[in-house]
């Protein structure tokens, strides 16, 4: 069963092989994200991140899901030599880890639910476990951030989380990659794969951020592999990629 | 005599003028000169023409020269906001001046060691997929600041 929504700004789509999912644990999962969307959007002025901006919230009324996202993202910072900051001009956006995080949490209910075979797939940073209707491994494509119809890399994950990040529509309009005018060092993709989604995530954003640097960054990174694309169209990936290739 | 002197210090005055003129032309022709710093050898840099299409048609003339700074947009997961660089009337250079989670200019980083990476062209590939990992979510709003920027470049 395979279901799609618009939330939290992006399509996330749910697959669960596995036999006895119903509709209400796609509800389930679905409400969960709407709790995350009010408690954590920059954009809804009720949401709790929005209360502690507008300094309406004191720090010791904090909910403990928003005690707990923000010492992951000071832990995330210091982990990223300060690359990853939610902290913008005095206001929090923690929007960078939060995705993944909620992500992996959704997945974890499906776990808990007792299901083993599926994906959530949120904005194209996905978690997969076990097998497709196929019984092999999810195959993911990376999407060519030149040309939106194409892959450039299939991968086959089980039981990891994936995220890309980067500005997938620069190629297609600002310039021909054949012809540079531009910088050449720029880098347009960015994809990691880590232990969870969760993971993947929260370390994909500043790690393009550090453009160039950032796939050393995650070749350093214990049980990480990422695939960096320029906007030459050339990509640099992590020694043990290739055993997530297809 | 002194007519000479004169003449004479006029045609070096000329002379080195044009020298330093092409000294000049060089160091900026060789400033556009691309560095090839992917340290690739067999890189087939056709392979990525596939989708970039229609992207670099803006013709000669179509913009003034100088940088415009587009509209702030809302990407869901911030702000974006960019600053486009009209050159002899072509976009040579478009700069992120916001990003979502501060992406960008402030920190060097240099602590990492640098391990020799493998590298390749991109290539599209045909088999079939069940979910498609990509970059989406700040694209509209890229467009949208852009556009502005590119309206005011506009003659």
């Amino acid at each position: 069963m395979k279901e799609t929504r618009l939330m939290m700004g992006m399509p996330i789509t749910i697959e669960v092989v596995d036999k006895n999912i119903t509709h209400k644990d796609f509800n389930d999962i679905w409400k969960y994200f709407d709790y995350v969307d009010q408690k954590f959007s920059t954009y809804k002025d009720e949401s709790e991140i929005s209360k502690i901006n507008n300094k309406s919230l004191k720090s010791e009324d904090y909910s403990s899901d928003m005690k707990l996202v923000l010492k992951l993202c000071d832990q995330t910072k210091d982990l990223t030599n300060g690359y990853f900051n939610i902290n913008k001009n005095g206001y929090l956006d923690p929007s960078g880890l939060v995705k993944g995080w909620a992500i992996y949490n959704a997945a974890n209910i499906l776990k808990e639910k007792g299901f083993r075979n599926f994906y959530i797939d949120a904005g194209g940073d996905i978690q997969t476990y076990g097998n497709n209707s196929k019984g092999e491994g999810w195959k993911i494509g990376i999407r060519n951030p030149f040309n939106r119809e194409e892959n450039v890399k299939v991968l086959k994950l089980s039981n990891v989380g994936i995220a890309t990040s980067g500005t997938a529509i620069r190629g297609q309009h600002i310039y021909n990659p054949k012809k540079l005018n531009m910088e050449l060092n720029e880098i347009v993709s960015l994809t990691v794969i880590g232990p969870n989604v969760y993971e993947a995530d929260r370390f994909a954003t500043p790690a393009f951020a550090m453009q160039r640097n950032g796939i050393n960054f995650i070749e350093n990174l214990k049980g990480f592999e990422g695939y960096m694309i320029d906007s030459k169209g050339i990509t640099t990936f992590t020694s043990g990629f290739n055993k997530y290739v297809e | 005599m002194k007519k000479y002197v004169i003449s004479i210090a006029i045609i070096l005055v000329i002379v080195s003028y044009i020298i330093s003129q092409k000294l000049t032309t060089n160091t900026s022709a060789s400033a556009n000169i691309p560095t090839n710093n992917t340290n690739t050898s067999a890189t087939d840099k056709t392979s990525n023409n596939g989708g970039s299409s229609s992207g670099n048609k803006s013709k000669s003339g179509i913009y003034n020269d100088g940088s415009y700074i587009g509209s702030v947009a809302d990407a869901f997961y911030g702000n974006i906001q960019v600053k486009a660089v009209i050159k002899s009337g072509k976009i040579t250079d478009v700069q992120f001046l916001q990003y979502p989670n501060d992406r960008g200019n402030s920190i060097e980083i240099n602590s990492y060691a640098m391990p020799i990476l493998t590298q390749e062209a991109i290539r599209a590939q045909s088999s079939k997929v069940d979910i498609v990992s990509g970059a989406t979510d700040t694209s509209a709003a890229f467009i949208q600041s852009l556009e502005s920027a590119l309206n005011k470049a506009k003659i």
